[in-house]
């Protein structure tokens, strides 16, 4: 994270959101964890190269894990104006070391900010070890991103989500959802439907669209858990117009299609009945939910289940 | 009629704290095969059901069902209430039979929001 766009620690304190944040928030969850550290053993010169190649203005040194003292661009001016660039870093570094604790609490970063006058606090962990660096800016963008988070989160997600065909231009734009489904898994059953249902409203879809693509989808889910001698998989194709829901397996095919399609015909065992299905109305349900429906089944190839259901304007 | 005064009349016993209890129920549909569920509920009702496993929860998902009683006194384990919690459904579970769930419901004045077959009208 970078220090643009910091907030004073004035600032800060006018804003009670922020504040109560900083109360919530540790510094685990808003510091820099990929830490550019320097050896003691280092020269002033490479160091600079360092800081200017990884775009920083400072690193902790360290040695053998532990934080021994800590450099900045001031130090390395020092280090330019005395003509000691070649000089190593432990002669140059500053070592009043003030750190802070991963599990603190961001405001006690804050306090700490505002009473020394340093840029970056190396973070350690329970044992002293270097797990993280945090400069103002840090916390800044952690504060920001928790009050994003916290600004009715889901209407921000759908609305990003729905505007995402306008967003993007091309010939033709899909977005395609994929999921495997594993034969018996009984317990995650209607877990992927779920996870499409939601999809799709949050891509801007009807309440009336995403319950009818839900239940389609849903049965043929269900269906690979019953009925495949693998399971099989779930996609789900989703464009401005249309979204087409497909549903395959490698086997053992359906014997009798036109049976299938008879409400109320059922192959499932008594122990899949007791668990709920085989009430023989699926393939019915996904008919009457989509527009259109498909079935190619074969032994050799197993099954395929395409459902589409076409989008006006208005949906 | 809200899901407090559902789960009250068939004294159910809630088992999601923290969900909102002012939810207006619009129906009542009665069921133990999934698929009979989706295919003939419309959405914003109650589910009464004799069926105790986690696919009712998703199954209510789907069908955008605002309210599961599981009748018969048969009281939900932890994976099916953790899953409601965790998608903010209210649940609760009723000594009742689901007839007599029903009935009172019914008497109550809540409507059934059974479909007839055939299904989802065009709109």
């Amino acid at each position: 994270m970078s220090d643009q766009a910091t907030l004073s620690d004035n600032d800060a304190g006018k804003i009670t959101r922020v504040e109560e944040l900083g109360y919530e928030l540790r510094i685990s969850q808003v510091m820099t964890t990929n830490v550019v550290t320097f050896s003691p053993d280092l020269s002033m010169l490479e160091a600079l190269d360092l800081i200017q190649k990884n775009r920083i203005s400072g690193a902790p040194v360290t040695l053998n894990g532990e934080v021994v003292g800590i450099i900045s661009t001031e130090d390395l001016i020092r280090a330019l104006r005395d003509g000691r660039i070649d000089r190593k870093v432990s002669d140059y570094m500053s070592r009043g070391l003030i750190t802070a604790k991963a599990t603190d609490k961001v405001v006690e970063a804050l306090k700490v900010f505002q009473k020394k006058n340093v840029g970056r606090l190396p973070i350690l962990d329970e044992n002293h070890k270097l797990v993280g660096l945090l400069t103002k800016g840090d916390i800044t963008n952690g504060l920001l991103t928790a009050l994003q988070r916290d600004y009715q989160a889901e209407e921000l997600i759908r609305y990003r989500a729905s505007h995402l065909f306008e967003d993007i231009e091309s010939d033709r734009t899909s977005l395609i959802l994929r999921y495997r489904i594993i034969k018996d898994d009984f317990l995650h059953g209607g877990a992927a439907s779920n996870h499409i249902k939601k999809a799709l409203h949050r891509l801007g879809a009807s309440r009336q669209v995403a319950r009818k693509c839900g239940i389609a989808v849903y049965e043929a889910e269900m269906n690979l858990i019953i009925h495949t001698t693998n399971g099989g998989f779930l996609r789900v194709e989703v464009e401005p117009h249309k979204i087409t829901m497909e549903a395959y397996d490698d086997g053992p095919g359906i014997d009798d299609v036109e049976k299938a399609l008879t409400p109320g015909y059922s192959t499932a065992t008594e122990e899949v009945r007791n668990k709920g299905f085989g009430a023989g109305m699926g393939l019915v349900n996904i008919r009457s939910c989509v527009d259109e429906m498909t079935i190619k089944s074969s032994k050799e190839s197993g099954t395929n289940l395409y459902m589409i259901m076409y989008l006006d304007k208005s949906q | 009629m809200k899901v407090k005064e559902v789960v009250e009349i068939c004294q159910g016993t809630l088992l999601t704290p923290d969900v909102d209890l002012d939810v207006d129920i619009k129906g009542g549909f009665s069921g133990d095969l999934m698929s009979d569920v989706l295919a003939s509920v419309q959405a914003e009702a109650v589910l009464i059901t004799g069926l105790c496993n986690p696919q009712v929860v998703r199954t209510a998902l789907i069908a955008d069902i605002k309210l599961i009683i599981f009748g018969r006194g048969k009281k939900p384990g932890e994976d099916i209430i953790n899953l409601a919690i965790e998608e903010n459904l209210p649940i609760a579970y009723s000594p009742l039979g689901l007839y007599e769930i029903a009935g009172r419901l019914t008497k109550a004045g809540l409507p059934s929001y059974e479909m007839e077959m055939n299904l989802f009208p065009r709109d």
